[in-house]
């Protein structure tokens, strides 16, 4: 045992290497993909899991809405259609009307349409937090698991360091740091949280790989350590890479919404997010709480879509579970 | 010390796997045999034959859910499978015993030995917590484990392979079984404790008047211990015999192969000749020989008429084409 | 306990302090370093975004803002250690910070006690169930709520309880810690201190103003907890010393006290005392909801009023709390696993 930080990291730790261990479970010969032939085998079980196949309609009906998202709202998402409606004391959040069927926010902007738009703007929160933390990783693990030695020590202790402090209060503080929150601030500190993560399951992933037999073939070929690298054991981490992308991102839809509660979020909110709406809504929380209802329940829904397909994933890629 | 009337009688026992979307897999296929009192039984055979299965199968031990039990347990006169599992509950541990393979994950890591003694014990017997102690120090001290009364507060972690072994064995013996199953008691120990161990199980055995089977894939151990060796393949018993007779001369040629692929002090320079192929290679018992594509001297027969088992050569033999001139 | 169980226990708990004091060094530093890179800064937070550059460096000056980074940063420990964190810009003005801390402390333990105790009353039979009855609808359908409760955002699941329960029916209290009763403080326990007094009356009032925020913080443990006594109930159940028990004829009740939850425990317990950072994170979003007077509460306030001396005695304050639960659940597993204890 190297010094932990905490156990609360090593817990972390051990369940981020548990993935990563998968990553050789089933690995093939140095001819066939083996990462492909991992997916492939994957996806025999999960074919047929109901769990499974819930979190990727789910996951597939989010990402077509926010495809079409301003073609198919009925309005636009930054007007005030019903602003003349608003009075700040007796009427402060419109309600439906024709036209306007869930309602107006307490700027008079439709409600519906606010919500449909916000999935394009949740999924972009989403997955550039989610590639911005696995690019990150992706650096950090690359060097740490090619190189090893003192490379490998300094990146992993302060991947450590940083795995070790509880998530959502390490992007509350990162996005405290910033001058002018903005969408991007939001994205940037939740990319960070998740940089330890990636960092740490590509890593792992390439350790148990080095002395695989498919790469240990490779190397007695004479291929290149890069072509190595790049060609055999990148694409054997991608399983397990994907299942945690799946899970953070449902993370990073959540953490966002808790930013913007706490007031960290981004104020421009002419093109609006779901966790921002619902960080907005709780003032009136007492009396209109449809307001804040609606962008709840779709984060809920989608969070667990992803959710529920990253972790039958992660079930299925465990060799524990495919006696 | 040998009666006639048989302690245990497995009749037909026939043990079926079903798994979601897999074909069900008959891992006992028929078994039949009878232990007499003080007799010691081997069951042999690679793994994968359904020797371990066959032994669980006898102790009520398998998972219910997708396996399906038919055939006949007769353990003096009460077909086991047919109890409830509270009375199976009352008679584990007390009339039959079992002793598992590997000693260290046999033991439970946080409870300490003497505790893992004293609860058969305590359950059987009706014995205090207190009153069992001297009892179980007393059990590791007749399988030979030094200064029992400090032993007896240790931990599995804190003893050696041997001694869980030991302590396995002090278990089992608790309440003075009349039948005792060991399923590969010595394969995870190293080579000088396993004949320890065999020579304490010999002794325990003579002295109490228990009934063994064991069950082993290793002839060496047969030799040395069994009245009577069944030898296991695919689910069906091969050929079963007296133990001189059947090292002697084996009619099976999967029984051949097996003595064959065993290094023998007394025949150095001859070269071993194991088995080809695995049990993967098996044909379905149903119109064929399983052992057909592995054998060394298949006839036509053999790819198209089920074997049964008969008597002949003074023993019970499922072969079309038995070794006329054993090795 | 016997000597020989003592001696590797101590010498385990020493290491353990040691690799503590490093962490709470590092910790220190990275606080000192986020501190410094605010926007805006100290002197901004004292005199307002206007001051003119004259009245800033005087002030800088006399904070020693000028100094070399490595003395600000000693002077800064020296600080922390006497409790000296300044006075609240934001969350009380004038209140010092660590005066703030020490009396808002006690509401979120008391909080966080009861969210844990909730989870696992409920998760570790559940998950004992779960695993016992694998793939039947009982599993399947906690294993889907467990994962519900993972993509419910914990401040919405505390809008849904306020809003049903404290709104809309009226049952329990909507927000704060207890009603103005004119109660004795005695150790800042709330539900405590009217036992201490006999003010019985207080003690039901706090608890009743608990019940909503530590039901929605105890989804976080919750999920977890649950997770982890399935997975390890189903792993002990495959356990050799399992087959054994039921080989001895044992009773029900004693393979499943003794060999099944005896050891499925043990990973069950750590993770138990792992929850206190989330619960912490989960904290700042509850009491925020139900106002209620916790160190989460004033770090979401000092959060957005930019509090900076609240912040400080705040996160530094946690971060220790976090580390030494840490500690604390090193050595409990020490004390319980005989394989850590007798090494």
């Amino acid at each position: 045992m190297t010094d932990p930080l905490t156990s609360y990291g090593q817990s972390r730790k051990a369940r981020i290497d548990a993935l990563a261990a998968t990553s050789v479970a089933e690995s093939g010969t140095v001819e066939e993909a083996p990462g492909l032939s991992l997916i492939a085998s994957a996806w025999q079980r999960l074919r047929r899991n109901p769990v499974f196949l819930l979190g990727a309609f789910i996951t597939v009906a989010f990402v077509l809405l926010a495809l079409v998202a301003p073609w198919v709202a009925p309005h636009d998402p930054a007007v005030g259609y019903l602003l003349d409606k608003v009075r700040p004391q007796s009427n402060p959040v419109p309600g439906p009307e024709p036209g306007f069927p869930l309602g107006a926010d307490s700027r008079g902007r439709d409600l519906l349409s606010r919500l449909i738009v916000g999935a394009r703007q949740t999924l972009i929160v989403g997955v550039f937090a989610t590639l911005g933390g696995f690019l990150g990783g992706l650096v950090l693990g690359t060097l740490a698991g090619a190189f090893g030695g003192w490379v490998d020590s300094l990146v992993m202790r302060i991947v450590d360091v940083m795995l070790s402090i509880p998530s959502l209060l390490l992007a509350v503080s990162i996005s405290a740091l910033a001058t002018r929150p903005s969408q991007w601030t939001v994205i940037l500190a939740i990319a960070i949280v998740q940089i330890p993560v990636f960092a740490r399951l590509l890593r792992g992933s390439m350790l148990s790989q080095r002395s695989s037999d498919h790469v240990l073939a490779a190397r007695a070929l004479g291929i290149k350590q890069s072509a190595i690298v790049f060609r055999h054991m990148l694409p054997n981490a991608l399983g397990p890479v994907i299942v945690q992308a799946t899970l953070v991102l449902a993370v990073a839809i959540i953490d966002a919404a808790a930013l913007s509660f706490l007031g960290l979020g981004n104020p421009d909110d002419r093109k609006p997010e779901w966790g921002q709406m619902l960080g907005q809504s709780q003032q009136y929380l007492a009396d209109y709480p449809h307001l804040a209802f609606w962008p709840a329940a779709c984060i809920i829904v989608v969070a667990l879509g992803f959710t529920l397909m990253g972790e039958s994933t992660r079930e299925a890629l465990d060799p524990k579970s495919r006696r | 010390m040998m009666s006639d009337a048989p302690l245990l009688s497995v009749e037909d026992l026939t043990v079926t796997f079903g798994r979601r979307g897999q074909e069900p897999f008959r891992a006992v296929d028929g078994v039949s045999f009878q232990v007499r009192p003080g007799q010691t039984v081997g069951l042999v055979g690679e793994s994968g034959c359904g020797k371990s299965v066959t032994s669980l199968a006898i102790m009520g031990l398998l998972p219910q859910r997708g396996n399906t039990v038919s055939g006949r347990v007769d353990f003096e006169g009460t077909n086991l499978l047919e109890l409830s599992t509270d009375d199976m509950r009352d008679r584990r541990g007390r009339d039959i015993a079992m002793v598992f393979q590997d000693p260290l994950s046999s033991l439970n890591p946080v409870v300490p030995v003497g505790v893992q003694v004293t609860e058969v014990l305590e359950r059987h017997r009706g014995m205090t917590r207190k009153a069992a102690m001297p009892v179980a120090a007393d059990l590791l001290r007749r399988v030979g484990i030094p200064d029992p009364d400090r032993r007896i507060k240790d931990y599995p972690h804190q003893m050696s392979g041997g001694m869980r072994q030991r302590a396995l064995i002090a278990i089992a013996l608790a309440c003075a079984p009349r039948l005792l199953i060991a399923d590969e008691p010595t394969t995870a120990l190293d080579v000088t404790i396993q004949a320890q161990i065999l020579a304490l199980l010999k002794e325990l055995v003579e002295d109490t008047g228990t009934a063994l089977i064991m069950i082993t894939h290793d002839l060496g151990v047969v030799a040395g211990l069994c009245d009577e060796v069944n030898v296991l393949y695919g689910g069906r018993i091969v050929e079963r015999g007296a133990r001189h007779p059947l090292f002697r001369d084996p009619r099976h040629p999967y029984t051949n192969g097996l003595l064959g692929s065993i290094p023998r002090l007394d025949a150095v320079g001859e070269r071993l000749t194991p088995i080809p192929g695995s049990v993967a290679d098996n044909l379905p018992w149903d119109h064929a020989c399983a052992f057909a594509p592995r054998c060394s001297q298949p006839i036509e027969r053999c790819t198209q008429v089920t074997p049964v088992l008969e008597e002949s050569f003074g023993r019970a033999l499922r072969c079309h084409n038995p070794v006329e001139v054993p090795r | 306990m016997p000597k020989e169980v003592c001696g590797p226990v101590l010498r385990y708990i020493i290491r353990r302090l040691l690799q503590m004091s490093g962490v709470i060094v590092v910790l220190s530093l990275l606080l000192f370093l986020w501190l410094r890179s605010l926007p805006g800064g100290t002197v901004s937070a004292i005199l307002g975004e206007r001051a003119t550059p004259e009245s800033r460096a005087r002030l800088e000056k006399a904070l020693g803002l000028d100094e070399p980074i490595y003395l600000q940063y000693f002077r800064f420990v020296g600080r922390a250690l006497r409790g000296e964190f300044g006075a609240s810009t934001g969350v009380l003005p004038g209140r010092d910070a660590f005066d703030i801390f020490l009396t808002r402390f006690p509401a979120t333990i008391e909080l966080s006690f009861l969210a844990i105790l909730i989870a696992v009353v409920v998760a570790i039979p559940l998950g004992y169930v779960a695993a016992r009855s694998r793939g039947g609808w009982l599993d399947n359908a906690s294993v889907v709520a467990s994962l519900i409760g993972v993509a419910v955002p914990v401040f919405f699941l505390a809008f849904l309880l306020k809003y049903f329960f404290a709104i809309k029916w009226g049952l329990l209290p909507v927000s704060g810690r207890q009603e103005s009763l004119g109660c004795t403080r005695v150790t800042g326990f709330f539900v405590l201190d009217g036992l201490l007094t006999r003010e019985f009356d207080c003690s039901w009032s706090a608890l009743r103003h608990l019940i909503l925020p530590a039901f929605a913080l105890a989804s976080i443990p919750f999920a977890v907890v649950f997770r982890i006594t399935r997975a390890a109930v189903l792993d002990v159940l495959d356990e050799d010393y399992v087959r054994t028990a039921e080989a001895k004829g044992l009773t029900k009740q004693v393979i499943r006290g003794r060999h099944v939850l005896r050891n499925a425990m043990l990973p069950v317990v750590t993770t138990i005392g792992l929850q206190v950072g989330a619960l912490l994170a989960g904290a700042v979003l509850t009491e925020k909801v139900f106002a209620f007077g916790g160190i989460g509460e004033a770090l979401a306030i000092a959060f957005q009023m930019r509090d900076y001396s609240v912040l400080q005695v705040l996160i530094l304050m946690a971060a220790t709390v976090f580390v030494v639960v840490n500690l604390l659940v090193d050595i409990s597993y020490a004390v319980i696993d005989p394989r850590v204890r007798t090494r």
